[in-house]
């Protein structure tokens, strides 16, 4: 099941071909313009050019980064407002976030406006509970007298959030010691979760149990539900031909994740 | 991956009945109400963890965007800036151009007179240091100063923030010729090199606004013709007025130049989307983002290393074997008069390159240049002086002198290479992007042929109206 782009999709190389030698996929998600680029250059080391336009990361990038011996494969996922509309960059980073199944998704956001970025990011806690939240660009916040209070920003968010200015390096050492720490399942986190209407809440009750049934532990079982209410049709795709019901599996056993995967391929 | 699943498929097909059943008795709203939830949140949270004391200073960034984005205000200053490029360029270019000609001449003329000195063949010194070599020194010493001005300048403005507003000041023009708005981003992308404008054009969604983006692409002059749109901007077009006058007026010529460009740009996607491509424009989104102070250390990087050494390298690539292919054009006799080939092929399409206000050399100088604009003023220069060396004397005076004494041209000659420049077919790297990109040979073949039957078209046009009215 692939689309004609699959030379430029993030799915394409999926954990399964791209990574070897690497412990640990991350994933880089944000908002047009809030410097995810600019992060991405900083942690990898490469040299992609960051223009100060939104929409320049045309092709997907990806680099590695190592921490404490490990080594980190991240993409670059294309710049979106939001996963819920059908544009191509949107299909892009949701699919890689869902089915790419990195160990941990950076949403970085823009500090001076945090407010619409922070859109971007409830929609990613209710697709993955593996996040660490940057609010990149301070310096620029500083200079607009905005002040972010970061460890609220945690409580109310449920996942790590750290400060940082890409641009400068500054935070960056700390952004990679949390990413270690939910990639390597050592944080517990608790993504806040949008309270939804009631219909559609007792509509999502219906569903749970027949999505658990088909998938069992699935860790979003709300989200997805709400997908198929919306008449998602990869979503379905996923579940009629047990994509979906694979991730669960794997996500059940973190541990025999990589493993599992090198099993498939023959490789161990 | 069907036999990983541990269930039986009716289970899903359960599933997606019920949720079809379900779907059915929500409100229809529900989407809406899901995303008001969603924003309702990140606005309270945002709220509770961000506090907004006094801005150090005021607002600079609001301050100059009401400048830069005014109705009123906002196209002439980008014309303006655009212009004041253009003139550092040409004003920068000229000293630094001369220097390098003067100093890698040289080492030809030394060369190949150690060359002779060895008792070298006659055809091996020429091939190598009168063919090859001579492209070369041809193409770095006039293409070299010109992009190590231009590029910096480009990625100041990229860097600051600019282009997002380029693209809202012409949004309005684009959505009205019926394509995407975000297409006056792919044409800033294609100022500097339209194969990456090309590419860039994967930043519009909609597969028909983004074909009319590539297809349209070419028409706005990239790097690689800056230098022959300078070059004669400043020999023929800026020489014919007072020297005080003559870098503004040549800045002008090349600025008039991108204006027409951009306005073929927004006819031919009307025209396209009117004709093969129909449709309605599509709505996007597009955030202005706050001014950022440029890091010096970036710009040099990006635009010397990125984009002048690697179009340079591309330039070289190319230009060593047109210098090979005109070396031997000029060098081999053939027919009964005896003339050199490239006087029989510019013979033969001097005819066709005097109705539309050129001539044969020139037409011939681009059908060598397909691989790389950047080498179509050397190979011109070439043909013109094929008898054998070229003088070696290439300063702007000696330059006029050669191309209106000698070879009959005239402003009009002057005007209309401009603007073939401008139009005409796009090299071979952008056409074979263009295939990558569309995967399609019909509208390649449209992107490849269209400029050029439009380029044809308006220099016959302008060539004509231009004898009607006792012109040139």
């Amino acid at each position: 099941m692939r689309c004609g782009t699959c030379d430029e999709c993030a799915i394409n190389d999926s954990r399964a071909d791209g990574s070897e030698g690497a412990a640990y996929v991350v994933a880089l998600a944000g908002n047009p313009n809030t410097g995810k680029s600019t992060v991405f250059n900083a942690l990898t080391g490469l040299r992609q050019h960051t223009g100060n336009w939104p929409g320049k990361t045309v092709t997907r990038a990806e680099g590695r980064f190592t921490h404490e011996g490990k080594t980190y494969r991240l993409v670059d996922l294309p710049g979106t407002y939001s996963l819920l509309s059908a544009s191509e960059d949107e299909k892009i980073a949701r699919d890689f976030i869902l089915f790419g199944q990195p160990d941990c998704t950076i949403v970085v956001t823009d500090a001076t406006c945090l407010e619409r970025n922070l859109n971007l990011v409830l929609q990613v806690l209710e697709i993955s509970d593996r996040v660490v939240v940057c609010v990149n660009l301070m310096d620029e916040a500083k200079r607009k007298g905005i002040a972010v209070d970061a460890e609220a920003l945690q409580r109310e968010l449920g996942v790590p959030v750290v400060k940082t200015t890409a641009r400068s390096h500054r935070g960056l050492d700390e952004l990679v010691q949390r990413v270690a720490e939910v990639a390597a399942g050592k944080t517990a986190t608790q993504p806040h979760r949008v309270r939804w209407s009631e219909p559609l809440d007792a509509a999502v009750e219906k569903l749970r149990p027949m999505i658990e049934k088909v998938a069992p532990g699935l860790p979003n079982v709300r989200w997805v539900a709400m997908r198929l209410l919306d008449g998602d049709w990869r979503i379905q795709q996923s579940l009629m031909d047990g994509e979906l019901a694979k991730i669960a599996q794997v996500q059940q056993h973190p541990t025999e994740r990589f493993s599992r995967q090198l099993a498939v391929e023959g490789r161990q | 991956m069907t036999q990983l699943s541990p269930f039986t498929s009716h289970e899903v097909a359960d599933l997606l009945d019920e949720a079809q059943r379900v779907r059915g008795s929500l409100d229809r709203g529900f989407r809406d109400h899901l995303v008001e939830s969603i924003y309702h949140d990140a606005a309270a949270i945002a709220g509770r963890v961000t506090r907004r004391g006094k801005a150090a200073g005021f607002d600079l960034d609001r301050v100059i965007d009401r400048i830069v984005l005014s109705p009123v205000l906002g196209l002439p200053l980008m014309l303006l800036l655009l212009g004041l490029i253009f003139w550092t360029t040409i004003i920068g270019a000229n000293y630094p151009s001369q220097m390098l000609a003067t100093g890698l001449f040289w080492i030809e003329a030394q060369a190949a007179a150690m060359f002779e000195a060895m008792g070298a063949p006659w055809w091996l010194t020429g091939f190598i240091w009168h063919g090859v070599y001579r492209g070369l020194a041809w193409v770095i010493s006039v293409m070299l100063p010109p992009m190590a001005i231009f590029f910096p300048c480009f990625t100041i403005l990229e860097d600051l923030g600019y282009l997002p507003r380029v693209a809202y000041n012409l949004d309005w023009l684009f959505k009205k010729s019926g394509g995407h708005g975000k297409q006056a981003l792919t044409m800033s992308m294609g100022f500097g090199c339209n194969a990456a404008g090309v590419i860039a054009c994967r930043v519009i969604d909609s597969p028909r606004e983004r074909l009319i983006a590539i297809l349209t692409n070419n028409f706005v002059p990239c790097n690689g013709r800056y230098p022959t749109l300078i070059l004669i901007a400043m020999v023929i077009v800026g020489a014919g007025f007072a020297p005080t006058a003559a870098s503004a007026i040549a800045a002008a010529s090349v600025l008039m130049v991108v204006v027409i460009g951009v306005i073929a740009t927004l006819l031919a996607s009307a025209l396209l989307s009117h004709t093969l491509l129909k449709g309605q424009a599509s709505a996007f989104t597009l955030e202005l983002p706050s001014y950022r102070r440029p890091n010096i250390g970036r710009i040099i990087y990006t635009s010397l290393i990125d984009r002048t050494i690697f179009v340079l390298l591309r330039a070289i690539a190319t230009a060593a074997p047109a210098g090979a292919v005109i070396w031997l054009l000029g060098n081999i006799h053939a027919g009964a008069s005896g003339g050199t080939l490239d006087q029989h092929v510019a013979g033969f399409l001097d005819p066709l390159g005097h109705l539309i206000g050129l001539d044969g050399v020139i037409l011939l100088a681009y059908i060598i240049a397909i691989p790389a604009n950047e080498i179509v003023v050397p190979t011109m220069l070439m043909v013109y002086m094929s008898t054998g060396m070229m003088t070696e004397d290439v300063s702007h005076d000696s330059l006029r002198q050669v191309l209106v004494e000698q070879h009959g041209w005239t402003m009009l000659t002057a005007i209309n290479l401009m603007l073939f420049s401008l139009l005409h077919n796009p090299c071979a790297t952008t056409i074979i992007t263009m295939w990558k990109e569309t995967r399609s040979l019909r509208w390649t073949a449209l992107g490849a042929v269209g400029p050029l039957v439009v380029a044809f078209a308006v220099c016959f046009i302008v060539a004509q109206a231009a004898h009607l009215f006792g012109l040139g």
